[in-house]
């Protein structure tokens, strides 16, 4: 294998500021998403994600402009996720700079959206987002969708809709577990792999990271092609270089 | 000072490119995002970009009235080709059931395959190739300059370039087989990988690119 795994920041930006706070010692603004950007790319980030939760759509155009600026310093894809919901939402990311856009809710509300944004910008700048809860009553190996952040149940099956969705011209998926996400108890391992089985797509694992070994395991046992972290790396615990240290001591291949 | 265009046909977002040149582009020149083939042709530079599918990128070129400005600034012009803007220099691309290119090089545009394996290992192997893979110069070139031999690039496709002659061949990737993801020819240099978004490495190449004289040397 020659083709390095990813780590990939992620910052959830509110209204055009960075929330959930970024704590480097040496930032002026700990909230300004094109500095902390700028941080990510310098420590050696192979991608950056931003999540847009800004919940109305009047500051759609907040998230265009935080794009534009952080395109022209910084040369690494970017991928928006957060309120895609048209195909106007997504020329007007990627005009602004956008590498990729994230598609959840819109996906599931109407799974053609995918496949006409797959053909009309191409599969490559299209990430399905997949927030996945183990469906406790259920079989073991079970999970569903979940859209609105974790709060509403879809009852549709996690493997059937990866499967579905890269027919459908995905050229990525980037799969939550909404069970750990924020427990920093790391990776759901055995989601990950099922997905990764259940697709010929790569995969970015999400949800749960509070340690550089959950990264580690996430490739080595979830299968993931990319990893994606927010508080590890905001809070400043751990560089992106420093996460890439290890999972080269671990004999994963990544970009130095 | 001097001018560098960038081919605009509507495949996909040449914001990226534009970006990367006014980062690393000498003070003074002008970068040009256009569909206008007298740009083109007045231009010093020319940068042929293109995402999407075979198809639509052959279609859309036409479409524009920009097939000949295309193949006039690959015969006289500095000229960097990207990602589908190498592809269709080739005469043919397997991609939606075959599709006839410019017919600029011989040789042809294949598909990874459906869900191929690493022919070392077995391990599987995903479709698209993409992320950070290393490009081995197979040869010296002024665009080379200031870059490793090996150094990562960020890729995303599904199809390659197999030339005829190769001769033409100025980098190797390793994904599925060893492919060849950059060539150079003349005045020609025409890369798979996406250099607007590869860091240091695609920087560095871009700007060689904007103080090339088109010379091979």
């Amino acid at each position: 294998m020659a083709l390095a795994k990813r780590i990939i920041p992620c910052l959830d930006v509110d209204a055009g500021r960075v929330v959930k706070g970024v704590r480097f010692v040496d930032i002026r603004d700990a909230g300004d998403p094109v500095e902390i950007a700028r941080r990510y790319y310098e420590q050696g980030a192979d991608e950056i994600t931003f999540l847009d939760i800004t919940a109305s759509s009047e500051e759609r155009d907040t998230m265009a402009h935080v794009v534009e600026a952080v395109a022209a310093q910084v040369f690494i894809p970017l991928t928006v996720g957060g309120g895609v919901r048209t195909l106007e939402d997504i020329r007007r990311l990627l005009n602004a700079g956008a590498d990729k856009v994230a598609i959840n809710t819109a996906a599931v509300a109407r799974p053609e959206f995918v496949a006409e944004a797959a053909a009309r910008f191409g599969s490559q700048c299209i990430v399905v987002a997949i927030d996945a809860k183990k469906v406790a009553f259920e079989a073991p190996g079970r999970w569903d969708v979940f859209t609105h952040g974790g709060r509403r149940a879809t009852g549709i099956d996690v493997l059937e809709w990866s499967q579905r969705m890269a027919a459908y011209g995905a050229g990525e998926l980037l799969v939550t577990s909404m069970d750990r996400d924020g427990t920093r108890e790391g990776f759901d391992l055995a989601l990950m792999q099922a997905v990764n089985e259940s697709v010929n797509v790569p995969l970015i694992a999400s949800g749960g990271v509070g340690n550089l070994q959950h990264l580690v395991e996430g490739v080595l046992e979830g299968g993931a092609d990319a990893v994606l972290a927010a508080s590890i790396f905001h809070f400043g615990e751990y560089t992106v270089s420093e996460a890439k240290a290890c999972m080269a001591f671990h004999g994963i291949e990544v970009r130095d | 000072m001097a001018e560098l265009a960038i081919i605009d046909y509507a495949m996909g977002n040449l914001r990226s490119v534009e970006n990367a040149l006014r980062q690393v582009a000498p003070p003074g020149d002008r970068i040009l995002v256009t569909s206008d083939p007298e740009a083109v042709l007045a231009a010093d530079r020319v940068i042929f970009p293109g995402q999407g599918a075979a198809r639509d990128c052959m279609r859309e070129l036409r479409a524009h009235g920009l097939e000949e400005a295309v193949r006039e600034a690959f015969r006289t012009k500095p000229f960097l080709g990207v990602c589908m803007g190498m592809q269709v220099l080739m005469e043919r691309s397997e991609e939606n059931g075959g599709i006839e290119c410019l017919g600029l090089y011989a040789g042809e545009v294949r598909h990874f395959g459906e869900s191929p394996r690493d022919p070392r290992d077995g391990s599987r192997l995903k479709i698209p190739h993409m992320g950070w893979n290393r490009v081995e110069q197979t040869r010296v070139h002024p665009l080379w300059r200031g870059i490793e031999s090996g150094a990562r690039f960020y890729f995303v496709h599904s199809y390659y370039v197999d030339p005829t002659d190769h001769v033409l061949i100025a980098g190797t990737t390793n994904y599925v087989l060893p492919f060849c993801s950059t060539l150079a020819h003349e005045n020609v240099f025409a890369i798979q990988c996406h250099p607007e978004k590869s860091a240091e490495a695609g920087l560095r190449l871009l700007a060689n690119f904007a103080r090339w004289d088109g010379s091979a040397g």
